[in-house]
């Protein structure tokens, strides 16, 4: 579903991504975690072009993404759900109309189709009341949870999570994680979710990558890096 | 000859600010050009540039009416002991008409709207690109210098005549109220006055410049807001830079189109 072919990245003389490679499958929750830094967020970024790598190649189904036309990207992206760290709600909508901005612009959908819609996602996070509220009425945690409403609700084939748990207790981050695995098994879309939170690893992942000094310093299941002898993986689980 | 190089230039703090304008004024060409590229092409969000229009009206008209009232007011106050002086006092309608159409009320007016409009665009935009939101409609595969840049352009540069006439016409009045207090000039008389002194000359380059005033507001705060970036801080800055820079390429830009203007109606 998406490969990530020796993709570097750099920001004048610092250096974010260096010969990052990975493969995910179809249908695969894969977790990346590493320090505030590490260049995740970036990654994210890469995969869908929301900053263009220094070199390397990202296939998302096969399509190189790396030099593709706007177009055919922006058709591309219609498949591609997006999680900001901070929601990314835009502050002059109301919730619906925030919900209705992405399916009025891309899709050919009447008018209660989309009422349909809005109503649907809004009840799949449990904030029916929200739905005429502005973004600026909602707590952080109604934020995110409108934000995976507005990341759903175009039904895409893979999501990005940036972060999706930063900034909340740990009540709502579990709760967060546990809406992002219902809707993955739902929804069955592939995710590739940034996060520095362990509990929300732990609900979430099915494969973790660690990136470490702008590479990837280990790949594989999360209960087997959970449990490697290694001293930057023990001192970053375990604080 | 000694040719000298961009890095001795850059050790001065004139070079560096002088290189750092021309590099910004390169930048803001390629933002403009985009906008003839794309406003031409569908969808054309209309509904978009209408509630921008509305806005930046409703905005800006406080500030206007008062200032356009009282520049006439002022201006014939401060005019007719000198006209007195000359025994020109009947021209003082046809004077301050004519200083007003031409330039005062669409330079005050596109002066005023850069310091209210292109402020907010540039702290808007700007706001939105650092909490990713324009990230986030571009990656929604909606191209976010359509939706938001092009939009408010075109609402900048519709509502520029429009705020620029309202101004003239109450300059006009505030003029009006200075003439009848010092020379008991009735209102007929005056409007007669003024009238008669302002041929299609005066008026067309007066407004058709502020379409120009009304592209530079829109694209300016747009480029400082699209392209703000470091947090809050940058919000602030882009806010700021934005009245600095398009008040100075309208000061900049008025000097050339007052040329033209000359040499188009001699």
């Amino acid at each position: 579903m998406v490969e990530v072919v020796k993709l570097n990245k750099s920001f004048g003389d610092l250096s974010v991504l260096e010969d990052i490679s990975l493969k995910i499958e179809e249908g695969e929750n894969v977790v990346v975690f590493g320090r505030s830094g590490s260049g995740k967020s970036v990654l994210l970024k890469c995969i869908v072009r929301l900053l263009k790598p220094d070199s390397g190649e990202v296939f998302i189904d096969g399509k190189k993404v790396t030099n593709m036309k706007l177009k055919d990207l922006n058709e591309l992206r219609k498949q591609i759900g997006f999680l900001f760290q901070g929601a990314a709600l835009y502050d002059s909508m109301t919730v619906r109309e925030n919900l209705e901005f992405p399916l009025i612009r891309n899709f050919n959908f009447t008018e209660s189709e989309r009422e349909t819609k809005v109503k649907g996602v809004l009840e799949k996070v449990s904030l029916e009341g929200a739905i005429d509220k502005m973004p600026a009425e909602l707590s952080g945690g109604m934020k995110k949870r409108i934000g995976l409403a507005r990341t759903i609700i175009t039904e895409p084939k893979l999501i990005l999570y940036d972060e999706p748990t930063t900034g909340l207790d740990p009540i709502t981050s579990k709760e967060i994680s546990e809406l992002i695995i219902e809707l993955q098994k739902d929804l069955k879309v592939t995710s590739i979710v940034v996060t520095h939170d362990l509990i929300c690893a732990k609900i979430i992942a099915d494969r973790a990558i660690v990136l470490k000094d702008a590479k990837v310093m280990y790949e594989g299941r999360m209960d087997e890096i959970i449990k490697m002898e290694d001293e930057f993986l023990k001192d970053f689980f375990t604080v | 000859m000694k040719i000298i190089t961009r890095e001795e230039i850059l050790r001065t703090n004139i070079g560096k600010s002088l290189i750092n304008f021309f590099e910004t004024i390169a930048d803001l060409s390629v933002f403009s050009i985009r906008f003839f590229k794309e406003a031409f092409l569908p969808p054309y969000e209309l509904g978009e540039v209408r509630k921008h229009m509305v806005e930046l009206g409703v905005k800006t008209f406080p500030i206007v009416s008062v200032a356009g009232f009282i520049i006439g007011l002022v201006l014939a106050m401060q005019s007719q002991p000198v006209l007195l002086r000359f025994g020109a006092e009947s021209f003082l309608p046809s004077m301050v008409a004519l200083s007003v159409v031409r330039e005062l009320g669409p330079v005050l007016t596109a002066l005023l709207f850069a310091g209210r409009v292109s402020s907010g665009i540039g702290a808007e935009l700007g706001s939105m690109r650092v909490t990713e939101q324009i990230d986030a409609m571009e990656v929604s595969a909606i191209n976010p210098y359509k939706y938001l840049v092009v939009t408010r352009i075109i609402a900048c540069t519709l509502i520029m005549p429009i705020l620029t006439m309202y101004v003239n016409f109450l300059a006009i009045m505030g003029s009006y109220l200075a003439v009848m207090l010092s020379m008991n000039m009735n209102f007929e008389l005056y409007i007669n006055s003024v009238v008669n002194s302002l041929q299609f000359s005066d008026l067309f380059p007066g407004v058709a410049k502020t379409l120009i005033f009304g592209f530079i507001v829109g694209a300016v705060g747009s480029f400082k807001g699209f392209y703000a970036e470091n947090g809050t801080v940058g919000v602030g800055r882009a806010s700021t830079s934005a009245v600095v820079l398009s008040s100075l390429l309208i000061l900049l830009v008025d000097t050339v189109l007052v040329k033209v203007t000359v040499l188009l109606w001699k």
